[in-house]
């Protein structure tokens, strides 16, 4: 079984985060990095796929500055089998640039399954795994939290609002991965060892159209929080009061 | 003037209120242009043709129906190549996607079908010049960028909740149309879709939603939440993920980083602290109330009206006091 897991590096979202100058990115003062979570489902779900089919390999490939080679000996560390930097100044926003890229070094890769992260936490955009699919003309399931692979097929299964759904899908196939199959493992020091000594192949990015863009950031509006109403049982009716008369949805 | 476009979405033969949504956005940006038609797609079983007029309501001039047995469920080849095969044959400026689970899953593929980007969750969008800027809620909710989408058709896919349906009633020129590719060939196939049970309303809907937190203290006691839910007649019941991981709730119900991003116009949150994985997921809420003992917990810095206190004495209390408002006294 071969298997390629795309993963982004993001930064810790648990961190304060400020604007930069240009107010287009944030400033990398103080930013952590890390694989977006559900990234890190997927390669989950890949070296549990192959460590039960007793063969095969775990390929993870991330595109970005050379940053990203430490996210990606992050996966070698965790069990990948080796993995390739897609080398590019910056990721764009724009999920269909990424998607050529990927699809360019996955093309012929000979893969049984490609999987992603449902989103990346920092674009919470969603949208290169099923674009990558289209361009490699795989079939692809999006958002799954359930996967059984029978012989040449797999099940999957999606939530829905207030629902679920069960797709069945041939194989070879693109997968992207939400919560609910697989927690990562953390690195034991040997896998660390080990890592270093596994191949990391850096090639450049083959980017697509960029028309997707980042025009302005600004931090939330502060909301008017921090209002207490009172305390206890008895500032009650005041909380309805005003959920009436000024929130107006009472 | 431009043509825009607005995907309607169904789930067993009725539509949902987020093809609503996308149908007051593409009326809104056809007006915007100076007067435009918004057409819509409706795809499902022979006789989703009943639910065009609906759309009418919300402004959509023409509604484009495609009715076959294979398209009862969502189909994601099928209905993606349809909605391609139609925003080809138009001169779209900008087509609207709800961004629900099925959408997240049908505009990407759309996108890639026609070599065009997507503009994925947007809270907001006006139209500039033959662009789209538009507003999405990126990092977990902690910075808001302004993106700006160039190409035609500028696709973009909303957020549940963040625009009101807005009812702007014609009577839709209703066109029937065929699917793009036979929905049998279609490499991947949804074999079964499971309603959950209970008749409450789904967290992306409700305009209401009652959330819960370890300060619930026991799985039982979600029962509280559960009755001020009732008590507001129209709210869905929300968990944070320590609650899910937990299994006091299930797993589909957690608002949150990992779980569901959610927009009601009031959030009600009952012994939640207040992490960020947990705020990323609520705090575009457009009225946030928050219960909870510890006056210092990050949920008060957000929410907009706060009591400190112990919930088992207060949520009782509130829920008596929202029936009571609600019966209109």
């Amino acid at each position: 079984m071969k298997i390629a897991v795309c993963l982004k590096r993001v930064p810790e979202m648990e961190l304060r985060f400020s604007i930069a100058g240009d107010r287009k990115s944030l400033d990398p003062g103080g930013l952590k990095y890390e694989i977006s979570d559900f990234d890190g489902y997927a390669l989950e779900v890949a070296l549990q796929l192959v460590e039960k089919a007793g063969s095969g390999e775990v390929v993870a490939i991330s595109l970005g500055p050379d940053g990203v080679q430490e996210t990606l000996r992050k996966a070698l560390a965790m069990g990948a089998t080796r993995a390739v930097q897609l080398k590019a100044d910056e990721v764009p926003f724009d999920g269909s640039a990424v998607a050529a890229a990927l699809a360019a070094e996955l093309k012929d890769g000979g893969y049984d399954l490609i999987l992603f992260g449902r989103m990346a936490t920092d674009t919470g955009s969603g949208t290169v795994g099923a674009m990558t699919a289209h361009l490699l003309d795989l079939p692809a399931v999006t958002a799954i939290s359930h996967l059984e692979l029978g012989e040449g097929r797999g099940t999957a299964g999606r939530d829905l609002e207030g629902a679920s759904e069960t797709v069945s899908f041939p194989l070879p196939a693109v997968l992207t991965i939400d919560e609910g199959i697989a927690r990562p493992r953390l690195a034991t020091l040997k896998g660390i060892m080990a890592a270093k000594k596994k191949p990391l192949d850096v090639r450049p990015a083959q980017l697509g159209e960029v028309r997707l863009t980042v025009e302005s950031m600004a931090m939330p509006p502060e909301r008017s929080g921090g209002r207490i109403v009172g305390e206890g049982p008895d500032a009650v009716p005041e909380l309805v009061r005003l959920l009436r008369t000024e929130a107006k949805v009472l | 003037m431009a043509t825009t476009f607005a995907f309607a979405e169904s789930r067993d033969g009725n539509l949902r209120k987020v093809s609503f949504e996308a149908v007051t956005a593409a009326r809104r940006a056809a007006d915007a242009t100076g007067g435009g038609e918004a057409h819509a797609l409706l795809l499902g079983a022979p006789g989703i043709a009943a639910r065009a007029e609906e759309l009418g309501r919300y402004g959509a001039d023409v509604v484009f129906v495609v009715e076959h047995e294979g398209l009862a469920r969502y189909n994601p080849e099928a209905f993606a190549a349809t909605a391609a095969e139609r925003l080809r044959a138009g001169d779209y400026r900008a087509a609207f996607f709800p961004a629900s689970a099925q959408g997240r899953d049908l505009a990407p593929r759309t996108a890639a079908a026609l070599g065009v980007s997507l503009a994925s969750d947007i809270t907001d969008f006006e139209l500039q010049g033959d662009t789209v800027l538009a507003r999405h809620p990126g990092y977990t909710g902690k910075v808001i960028l302004s993106l700006r989408l160039a190409g035609s058709p500028a696709l973009v896919s909303l957020r549940p909740g963040a625009i009101t349906p807005t009812e702007q009633p014609r009577t839709p020129r209703v066109e029937q149309a065929k699917p793009a590719i036979d929905p049998a060939s279609a490499r991947v196939s949804v074999t079964e879709t499971t309603q959950r049970t209970g008749a409450r309303l789904d967290l992306g809907e409700a305009p209401v939603i009652v959330s819960g937190g370890r300060g619930l203290r026991a799985a039982e006691n979600f029962k509280l939440v559960e009755e001020l839910a009732d008590a507001f007649g129209n709210a869905a019941v929300g968990a944070t993920r320590a609650v899910t991981d937990d299994g006091w709730r299930p797993a589909t119900d957690q608002i949150g980083q990992t779980g569901r991003n959610v927009s009601p116009d009031l959030y009600v949150a009952l012994g939640i602290s207040g992490a960020i994985q947990h705020l990323a997921g609520m705090r575009t809420s457009k009225t946030i109330v928050a219960i909870n003992k510890d006056k210092d917990a990050p949920i008060f810095k957000i929410a907009d009206y706060g009591i400190v206190g112990d919930l088992f004495e207060i949520v009782p209390r509130l829920t008596e006091e929202v029936r009571k408002a609600r019966s209109g006294h």
